[in-house]
């Protein structure tokens, strides 16, 4: 114990470890999707926290902004748009429950037993690099000649997001600009697929509430046009 | 400091427990928030090997996994919108309009 209180990232990664596995766990188990989206979030925010310990600020910064900032408001509002209400009870218990528990399982113990043979233990041989340095060119005087300038690196260390932000627009910058295009693909996509267009099949098999606007719609028209 | 190996467990765990939901569950935006799950789980993997091999690789490489979740979650909350307005339901067994 007393190892633990003077190892305090031990302890945090403990703790918070323990939270995001109860709360990744109840988000598989609860009934209510809006119960599991907000235990995604608690899950979601631990992570970011595992981050700050393995010392990548940027990566934990980016998850608390695009996951917990982005991504559960997306799931939220389609949980919201959802009315659970007009639909079935979903059973918890399926066919597929013991199977998915024992792919669950097996795919545990395949890690398990590869993190086990103690090959992860011991320190890496590169661990005590610093990652955080970022070096930087400069002009400097020539040591023999005070009329010249010689460029030189200076390396500053403790600077996560810098690193990345380096690494992520000098090596990394074909990926990047791919992964921008994919990103506007997607969110074309998005929005293609998610357009409300009714035709007249559609009209038969459409929830109320979506004819229900419709029909103010067309009262607003009369009314303009009265 | 927590070991890789401490870390390779948790993600091993988070992993196995996404992967429950998504084949054990009916719900199909519990589906999609549990393969988020799965992905968090690859991200805190990536992390931990770039701590270890003081590697800023794995971390960039967590961002372009994020970008990819954001996108993938986007397009499927669109789909399964546009599915409950059709079809009026979000459960898994109850799309087989293309099972033959």
């Amino acid at each position: 114990m007393d190892e633990l209180i003077s190892n305090a990232p031990l302890l945090v990664f403990m703790i918070v470890g323990t939270i995001a596995v109860a709360a990744s766990f109840l988000v598989v188990m609860m009934r209510n999707p809006v119960h599991s989206a907000l235990f995604l979030l608690l899950t979601f925010l631990c992570v970011a926290i595992l981050f700050v310990i393995k010392a990548a600020e940027f990566v934990a910064a980016v998850q608390v902004l695009v996951y917990a900032g982005g991504i559960m408001v997306l799931f939220l509002f389609v949980v919201m748009l959802i009315n659970y209400r007009h639909l079935p009870e979903e059973r918890m218990t399926t066919k597929y429950t013991l199977g998915g528990v024992a792919v669950g399982v097996a795919i545990f113990l395949l890690f398990f037993t590869v993190v086990r043979t103690g090959a992860y233990h011991d320190e890496a041989p590169g661990a005590a690099k610093k990652l955080t340095t970022v070096k930087e060119t400069y002009l400097a005087e020539h040591p023999t000649d005070p009329n010249k300038l010689v460029r030189r690196t200076r390396a500053r260390e403790n600077r996560n997001a810098e690193a990345v932000g380096m690494a992520l627009y000098r090596d990394y910058l074909v990926p990047f600009e791919v992964i921008s295009l994919f990103l506007l693909v997607a969110m074309i996509g998005a929005i293609v697929i998610g357009k409300r267009e009714l035709s007249a099949v559609e009209e038969e098999t459409a929830p109320d509430y979506m004819l229900e606007r419709v029909e103010t719609e067309k009262e607003v028209k009369e009314l303009l046009s009265a | 400091m927590p070991s890789t190996a401490q870390y390779l467990m948790l993600s091993a765990t988070l992993f196995a427990i996404g992967l429950v939901g998504v084949v054990a569950r009916r719900n199909m935006i519990v589906v999609l928030m549990s393969i988020e799950l799965m992905l968090n789980a690859v991200n805190i993997n990536l992390v931990a090997f770039s701590h270890r091999l003081a590697d800023l690789q794995g971390q960039v490489f967590t961002v372009f996994v994020i970008t990819v979740a954001a996108g993938e979650a986007a397009v499927g909350l669109a789909i399964i919108i546009q599915l409950y307005r059709l079809r009026s339901t979000v459960n898994v067994d109850e799309v087989r309009s293309l099972h033959g």
